[in-house]
């Protein structure tokens, strides 16, 4: 079973058979992470590069320690310290990565469409660790993982993607991911973060937290930006979080078996309150294990996948 | 220097020709016009056989950018009027955001000598509103306007001071000459890069609304009825904006208007893979605004067709979609593609085509253009029924959105003052 895709550039391009794949292909991949020894030699030999021009811990760290535990090597570039800095082109780098022989990039860039435009320059695998507002499609991935694990399923569920949707790759890749899935999807934020648009992706906006709140199964909290008040999206921060911080009053009129999802990092007291982000319905830090384990999924997948010998043993 | 041009279908409603005809041109001029005029002239005489094929009026581009001087590297003088010619152009009108800008004489007097001296087809500067576009302080106009400019625009940029807008129009009416109008809110497009819309959204790039241009059409046209003087629209995009200038039209205003043949094929959908072949200002719209567009320059309310031509090349082009620069080239595929999405689709006649392209934006700028006798020998020679691959380019930048189409009607002459400057 393969992909129907050579690159992980958004989840638009995949068919409902690469999802399952991804995720069926995850669950065989977490139990690595719980041995005492995580490494399994899958993707040895392989050069992996994490091509990370925008800032990133949690995406980074994951991509890393996926790649490692099956083995492959793995070169981290960040902008700072690479020639991009000295102005170098993404089309440059994309031909002196691929003079080097390496089989996977994965690429955070600040500009939507920065990984299709990777793609054109090289025959490298490319996953799409993130492009400005368009898409984050291994988060998406790990969010169904991480439902379908505790949930059980995804189709028929009302996800509630509360914040700035606007500005978010992780809501449009959700979205789509959910959409795809046979979720039904609300997104929650002022109307200065959700332009009407968003309806013709099959979304209902809602701007009312506290009423929409009882109906939702997943609670999916987004960052929010800080800049954003500069830019005259919301009057402030305070006004802001009164309005759609997740805090013990609103988890009181969720249903019972509410999870709260965040795709971190999160500015406590803005998008949740301090107090509830280690109770029972916060499944945030499976979202970060169950990570690892979908981005080795991907990894693999992209590498060549197949039934190669010690693969998963 | 004496020319023929045999047996061609003549088309050019300004003066009620349509019909196979001989025009016989002499020392730049046309001398005649009529059936069979070989049989009069002495043997020997240069000749061109245009049996099959259609001959119109030379087109006029109200809209160009020759990039000369200052990014010679995207397009000079030479390269542009050549790309012109193989498009059928015989007359463009270069817009002033060059560098330094067409904000004063010297500047005008260098593209005009270049012109002569390098260019092939008839260039005609438009002048800076404002200096160096800075949009505070008139550009001296009488000055440009005794340079020969033939209109005034800050194109590229946007003249958001609506009082200096008042200025500018009121104190132009002095040289009757119109101002070009580049229409766009630029605080409601601020880190824009396509239209906003669906794929906006879907794209997580920033849209550019179409209020941004329907208010500046709005406002501009606001204070014409305020000042009088004259206003051209420059790439009408927006179906607002074309209600608007419907509705002023009736009003009697004195506004004219131009859409370009990406706008008026092409929706925003194009961007899809991010394909910055597709990013221009204002952006490729949705297809509501695409048939808002033809209905428009079916019924006259849009004047002409101009290309808004606007090389750059591949460096810039090849970035990351926020980081490429707006614009598209045009002059060598503007009739081939209107021909082919709009008049073999029976959206527009051919003849309502050749106007657009020739005797409409001739008038606005005042250029002489028509087959008749006396007239300059301005002529576009056009086999309908020719096909072709759109793929090499005269143009020294290649960032067309339509490379790689099939397209259908080729220019196959184009002739300046009698001599030929482009010959398929």
């Amino acid at each position: 079973m393969s992909l129907s895709v050579t690159n992980l550039l958004s989840i638009k391009d995949l068919t409902n058979d690469d999802i399952n794949l991804v995720l069926d292909t995850a669950k065989y991949f977490e139990e690595i992470s719980k041995r005492a020894i995580k490494k399994v030699p899958t993707l040895r030999g392989k050069t992996i590069v994490n091509l990370f021009l925008e800032p990133s811990t949690r995406t980074r760290i994951s991509f890393e320690l996926a790649a490692k535990r099956l083995s492959a090597d793995v070169v981290n570039i960040s902008s700072d310290s690479s020639a991009i800095k000295k102005g170098e082109s993404l089309k440059d780098t994309a031909k002196t990565l691929t003079a080097m022989g390496i089989d996977i990039i994965v690429m955070r860039h600040s500009f939507a469409g920065s990984s299709e435009l990777l793609a054109k320059w090289t025959d490298a695998r490319i996953i799409n660790a993130g492009d400005g507002a368009h898409e984050h499609p291994t988060q998406a991935l790990l969010d169904l993982y991480t439902v379908r694990e505790k949930l059980k399923k995804i189709e028929n569920l009302h996800i509630g993607i509360v914040g700035d949707v606007a500005h978010s790759r992780v809501a449009r890749s959700n979205i789509f991911a959910f959409k795809k899935m046979g979720a039904k999807i609300s997104v929650i934020a002022p109307p200065t973060l959700v332009p009407p648009e968003f309806e013709s992706l099959g979304v209902n906006i809602r701007y009312n937290f506290d009423e929409v709140i009882p109906e939702i199964d997943v609670i999916y909290l987004l960052r929010l930006q800080l800049e954003r008040q500069t830019e005259s999206f919301f009057p402030s921060i305070g006004e802001y979080a009164r309005l759609f911080c997740l805090n013990k009053e609103r988890l009181k009129m969720a249903k019972e078996n509410v999870v709260i999802m965040h795709p971190g990092p999160i500015n406590r007291d803005i998008e949740i309150s301090g107090d509830i982000t280690e109770m029972p319905e916060s499944i945030i830090t499976q979202q970060v294990a169950s990570g690892i384990a979908v981005r080795m999924a991907v990894l693999y997948l992209l590498a060549g996948g197949g039934l190669v010998s010690g693969a998963v043993d | 220097m004496e020319l023929l041009i045999k047996g061609g279908k003549l088309v050019d409603p300004s003066n009620k020709q349509n019909s196979v005809k001989d025009i016989y041109i002499k020392d730049g001029l046309i001398k005649s016009v009529g059936k069979d005029l070989g049989e009069t002239l002495k043997k020997g005489i240069n000749a061109i056989d245009a049996k099959g094929l259609i001959v119109a009026p030379g087109f006029v581009d109200l809209h160009t950018h020759l990039r000369e001087p200052g990014r010679e590297d995207e397009e000079t003088i030479a390269t542009g009027t050549r790309a012109a010619a193989k498009g059928g152009f015989t007359s463009i009108c270069c817009m002033p955001n060059t560098n330094p800008v067409v904000d004063n004489k010297s500047v005008v007097d260098f593209i005009k000598e270049k012109a002569r001296s390098e260019g092939i087809v008839k260039v005609f500067p438009v002048g800076a509103i404002t200096k160096g576009l800075n949009g505070r302080e008139l550009a001296e106009m009488a000055d440009l306007a005794d340079a020969g400019v033939v209109g005034f625009s800050d194109d590229g940029e946007s003249v958001m001071d609506s009082r200096l807008m008042r200025r500018a129009l009121e104190y132009s009416k002095m040289f009757d000459l119109p101002l070009m109008v580049h229409s766009e809110d630029k605080n409601l497009t601020r880190d824009g890069q396509i239209n906003e819309g669906y794929w906006s959204t879907a794209l997580g790039l920033k849209g550019m609304p179409s209020q941004a241009e329907e208010i500046m059409v709005a406002r501009d046209i606001s204070l014409l009825s305020l000042t009088g003087g004259r206003i051209h629209i420059a790439h009408t995009s927006a179906s607002e904006s074309v209600d608007i200038i419907r509705k002023a039209k009736n009003d009697g205003l004195k506004v004219t208007c131009e859409a370009t043949p990406h706008h008026l094929t092409l929706n925003d959908e194009y961007l899809r893979n991010f394909d910055t072949s597709g990013k221009v200002n204002p952006p490729l719209r949705s297809k509501k605004d695409i048939e808002a567009l033809i209905e428009a320059l079916a019924d006259g309310t849009i004047d002409v067709v101009a290309t808004d031509h606007a090389p750059h090349t591949l460096s810039e082009k090849e970035k990351e979609f926020d980081l490429a620069p707006f614009g598209v080239i045009g002059l060598e595929t503007a009739f081939s593609v209107l021909f082919t999405e709009l008049v073999k689709k029976k959206l527009l006649s051919f003849s309502g085509l050749i106007e657009a392209l020739s005797t409409k934006p001739a008038s606005i700028i005042g250029v002489k253009s028509g087959i008749k006798e006396g007239s300059p020998a301005d002529l576009t020679v056009i086999d309908e029924k020719r096909k072709f691959k759109v793929e090499d380019f005269i143009s020294k930048s290649s960032n067309s959105p339509f490379k790689g189409r099939e397209l259908e009607g080729k220019v196959i002459y184009t002739i300046v003052d009698g001599k030929v400057v482009f010959e398929e």
